[in-house]
C-alpha cells in the first residue's frame, strides 16, 4: 500500500486552492479495519486527503523549498461515513500563508452532499537548527504530476502551473 | 478605536477555536499554557487568528521572543540572566514580568503568558497602526 490518499488534482491555483478527488475502493485495506464486516473507510484517513491536498498547495507555493508539516488540525467535523463506490471530493482554500506555516480551511464532498469540514495548520520546520532533508523537492513535483496537478493547474501569474525548478 | 472589551471578546473567540476551551474559561489571568492548556504548535495558530481578526501583522517572536531564550548569551545554568531579563522587557513591553525575574527558569517561561498580557500586546499593536 502507497501513502497516497487523493487519486487527481481536479483543479490547483497555485498559493489558492485546489480541489482532488478519492475514489473509496473495497480493494483497499484500510476500508476493512475499522469493523469487521462494515467497510467504511477511517475519517483519520480522510483528514490525511486533506492534508494531503493542502499540503502540496502550501508546499507549491514555496516551490517545495519549505518543509511543510502538518501541525494541527483545528476543527473537524464529519457528517457520515464513506463506504466502497463513493468519490470524495477535498476542496482546500489557504486562508494564509506566512513564514512560520500556514492555515487551509477544507470541506469534503461525498457526491454533491458535504460530508466533513476542517481547519488545518501547517508549520514550515524550522530551517536554523541542523537537520537533515526529508524529502527533495522533486519528490513532491513527481507527486504533484503523478496526482495531474501540473494537467489543470494555474500559477500565482494566471498561466498554467509549471514544474517547480 | 477598538475597545478593551471589544478586543477582550475576539481574543476569547480566538482562543475558544484555536485551543478548543470553553469561553467561560478564558479569563483575563488565565495563563495560556497552564490554565487553558496551550502548546507550543498552538501559539502559531493564536497568531493567525489574531492577524486576522484585528487586521495585524505579527512577525516571528514579537509576542512569543523564543530567540531571547534560545540565546546563549542570555542563559545561565537554566535561568535567564539580567541583560536577558532586561532584552525581554524591552520586546514585551505588554508582559508583566515581576514575578518571573524572581526566579527565571526558563523552562517556566512558557507558562506566562495570561490572556490579559495578549489583551495588552494587541491594544500596543492597535494603537502602533493608528
Amino acid at each position: 500500500m502507497r501513502w497516497y490518499w487523493i487519486d487527481r488534482f481536479v483543479e490547483f491555483q497555485s498559493g489558492q486552492r485546489a480541489k482532488a478527488i478519492k475514489v473509496v475502493s473495497l480493494a483497499e485495506d484500510h476500508i476493512h479495519d475499522q469493523y469487521a464486516s462494515f467497510p467504511i473507510m477511517p475519517h483519520p484517513l480522510i483528514i490525511e486527503g486533506m492534508a494531503q491536498t493542502g499540503g502540496l498547495l502550501v508546499g507549491e507555493h514555496s516551490g517545495f523549498k519549505e518543509k511543510v508539516v502538518l501541525a494541527k488540525i483545528s476543527k473537524v467535523v464529519f457528517y457520515g461515513d464513506a463506504v466502497p463506490g463513493d468519490q470524495l471530493t477535498y476542496t482546500t482554500t489557504v486562508d494564509d500563508i506566512r513564514e512560520s506555516g500556514a492555515m487551509v480551511s477544507g470541506q469534503v464532498h461525498r457526491g454533491d452532499e458535504l460530508f466533513a469540514e476542517m481547519n488545518l495548520v501547517f508549520a514550515h520546520l524550522s530551517t536554523g537548527h541542523e537537520q537533515r532533508t526529508l524529502f527533495e523537492p522533486k519528490t513532491f513535483v513527481k507527486m504533484m504530476r503523478m496526482l495531474g496537478a501540473y494537467d489543470v493547474g494555474v500559477g500565482a501569474d494566471g498561466g498554467p502551473l509549471v514544474e517547480s525548478a | 478605536m477598538v475597545s478593551k472589551e471589544e478586543i477582550f471578546a475576539k481574543i476569547q473567540e480566538a482562543m475558544v477555536d484555536a485551543l478548543g476551551v470553553d469561553d467561560d474559561e478564558v479569563t483575563e489571568d488565565a495563563t495560556l499554557v497552564g490554565d487553558l492548556g496551550a502548546e507550543s504548535i498552538d501559539f502559531l495558530d493564536i497568531v493567525f487568528r489574531l492577524e486576522k481578526g484585528f487586521d495585524i501583522s505579527i512577525p516571528r517572536g514579537e509576542l512569543f521572543p523564543e530567540d531571547i531564550l534560545t540565546n546563549a548569551d542570555y542563559i545561565e545554568d537554566g535561568k535567564i540572566t539580567a541583560a536577558g531579563i532586561e532584552e525581554l522587557k524591552k520586546r514585551m513591553p505588554f508582559a508583566n514580568l515581576d514575578e518571573f525575574e524572581k526566579n527565571p527558569v526558563v523552562q517556566d517561561f512558557a507558562n506566562l503568558l495570561t490572556v490579559a498580557d495578549i489583551v495588552r500586546f494587541v491594544e500596543i499593536k492597535l494603537d502602533g497602526a493608528a
